[in-house]
């Protein structure tokens, strides 16, 4: 015991030889910088007027506004996508935050015969990739005679295997007293879901509406399938297609569109950071 | 609660007439219960049943049909996946994909598994919490966003990468116009958006190792290096088999990146087989094939998942 105090103290030995000092700052310093250089060159590449995006030394701040912002309006119907993207991220979200919700609850807190199997089947559904099924929904969509139209993507997301089993895992947390306490004080199982268990379930349900809101607004594939004309693009599949038409494409337009497009994400991954990272890793540590 | 607590137990000492009026009211309580279910579970269960069930037994049906919508399906049997093996750019596209996911994954949960590594270290809270946040922010932004800046950056006229590299005095890489520099590219630009998730997954597995383990091995005067390698990484092993599975999982399923960066060219370089999927369901209206690539997909994953799983017995550590 005695050789302890011979030995360096445990906290500067947790930070050993190898991973101490200038190499350790160093190299976080340079993963900070590729990291974030991107999208800082992408913001000033965004601000510089559409002819010189390339002219000047990238990280120069001259000459900066919004010229290119105003001129990615004119040369693509951003509002239109902008529309288009926040109605189909919006009700996707909600409608998997209520779907969730009520699915959840049922298997968190009311048996029935056949439960498990219920809900592992619902479970497994979720190992089955997008790509599979993606050419026989885009026949179900068809039938309904929904293709080219927002609903294409609103209504197949609603539904949620994810969620549900987010809002049960959220429910289980709460205290099963809760309903023990309101059956006996006369309440029906609907008043104490809508009184009791609803209200305590926010949390949960922020992080299946932030999960939803990052994932649709950006979604890429299934918008390119759906979706054939223009007025029913979003914004990702807008500005795929404003780079592609290279003739009129300045840089600096383009990524005034992106920026655009990122300011959503951003105040989400600002204001939501710790229910998105949670429920990014939820279901990765059983 | 608390006045409620002891009538939980009450019935069982009430008279007859009490108790009968309990069992009535729990039966009604019941039956009202499995209509909520009912009603709860509906938007859910139908949901899922039209939209994922249907469609993966309809796509099993589909991969026996030769169907472009506008004739009527023809039965073909198995022709569709005996077919598969003949067809050159589906050869090609499986090998770039699974030479993508051995590259883009390895490189994925080394970066990951190294930033986690140093941002855990001794830093201030603040600092640390910074670190987290910048490196999961990739995540949030679109996989068509970040292609879009990147092929700017990378552009071989004007990017600011090769500006760079020359700059320095390296050779120009044409990313967008060779095979290889292209299928760099794809790998590059996936990387960087996505360590982030096995990022979190091992600052996780991290915190979960208990400090006075490092102490002890301080103490018996091992290095950084070897705490690494005998504590740090056999402790996190569940965690790095999590982090690969899934990493390999989502990396099979490529699409976004390789489309909007270069198509799939030069060539077929970085056409990947969710690609194909595409390309032959939405342009060639070759539906029964897409769906028989589609299911070879799976059961791709599927025995790339349990192979992860067998190998990881033999290295697994759980504490």
């Amino acid at each position: 015991m005695a050789t302890i105090t011979q030995h360096p103290a445990p906290r500067s030995v947790w930070r050993s030889r190898l991973l101490s000092g200038a190499p350790r700052v160093a190299f976080l310093a340079v993963a900070v910088a590729l990291t974030l250089g991107p999208v800082v060159w992408t913001v000033l590449t965004a601000l510089r007027p559409p002819s010189e995006a390339l002219g000047s030394s990238p990280l120069s701040l001259d000459n900066l506004g919004f010229d290119s912002f105003r001129a990615v309006f004119d040369q693509v119907d951003l509002w239109l996508l902008i529309l288009n993207s926040v109605l189909v991220t919006g009700l996707c979200a909600v409608g998997q935050m209520f779907t969730a919700c009520l699915g959840g609850y049922i298997f968190a807190r009311v048996p029935f015969r056949g439960r498990g199997v219920l809900f592992s089947m619902i479970m497994a559904t979720m190992m089955v990739p997008m790509q599979v099924t993606i050419v026989p929904v885009f026949m179900l969509i068809r039938g309904m005679h929904l293709s080219d139209t927002l609903l294409a993507l609103i209504l197949p997301a609603i539904p949620t295997a994810f969620g549900t089993f987010l809002m049960r895992q959220y429910f289980m947390t709460l205290p099963p007293d809760l309903a023990e306490a309101a059956a006996i004080d006369g309440a029906s199982p609907w008043r104490t879901f809508r009184s009791v268990y609803a209200p305590l379930a926010t949390p949960g349900l922020a992080i299946v509406g932030i999960l939803a809101f990052n994932y649709h607004w950006n979604e890429f594939f299934r918008p390119l399938i759906m979706t054939i004309s223009e007025k029913n693009f979003t914004l990702p599949l807008g500005l795929v297609s404003l780079q592609g038409n290279k003739g009129t494409g300045s840089v600096a337009v383009v990524l005034a569109g992106v920026v655009i497009s990122m300011i959503p994400a951003l105040l989400v991954f600002v204001f939501g950071q710790r229910p998105l990272r949670e429920g990014l890793t939820t279901g990765s540590f059983r | 609660m608390t006045t409620s607590a002891p009538s939980r137990t009450q019935p069982s000492t009430t008279s007859k007439v009490g108790e009968k009026r309990v069992t009535a009211t729990l039966s009604t309580q019941r039956r009202k219960e499995r209509l909520l279910a009912t009603v709860f579970l509906a938007p859910t269960v139908i949901g899922i049943f039209v939209f994922t069930v249907v469609p993966i037994v309809g796509s099993f049906l589909l991969a026996f049909f030769r169907w472009d919508i506008i004739s009527s399906p023809r039965f073909v049997g198995l022709d569709n996946f005996t077919s598969l093996g003949t067809d050159r750019t589906l050869r090609v596209a499986f090998a770039n994909t699974i030479a993508f996911v051995v590259v883009a994954v390895l490189l994925q949960l080394a970066v990951a598994l190294a930033l986690a590594v140093l941002v855990q270290g001794h830093l201030p809270t603040w600092l640390r919490s910074i670190l987290r946040s910048v490196f999961f922010f990739p995540l949030i932004l679109s996989a068509a966003s970040v292609s879009i800046i990147m092929s700017y950056l990378f552009n071989q006229d004007f990017g600011l990468v090769n500006q760079v590299l020359t700059g320095v005095g390296l050779p120009d890489v044409p990313w967008l116009t060779s095979g290889p520099g292209a299928q760099l590219l794809v790998v590059l630009v996936y990387v960087w958006q996505n360590f982030g998730f096995s990022f979190l997954l091992f600052v996780g597995g991290l915190a979960s190792i208990p400090r006075d383990v490092y102490e002890a091995a301080a103490i018996d005067g091992a290095s950084g290096w070897r705490q690494f390698r005998q504590i740090t990484f056999p402790l996190l092993s569940p965690t790095t088999l999590v982090a690969s599975v899934m990493a390999v999982i989502s990396a099979l399923q490529i699409f976004d990146q390789p489309y909007v960066l270069t198509r799939g060219g030069p060539g077929d370089s970085t056409r990947t087989v969710v690609m194909v999927i595409y390309e032959n369901a939405f342009q060639q209206l070759q539906f029964g094939r897409a769906s028989a690539i589609g299911i070879v997909l799976t059961v791709f994953i599927m025995l790339a998942t349990a192979l992860q799983f067998r190998l990881s017995r033999r290295f697994i550590h759980y504490s």
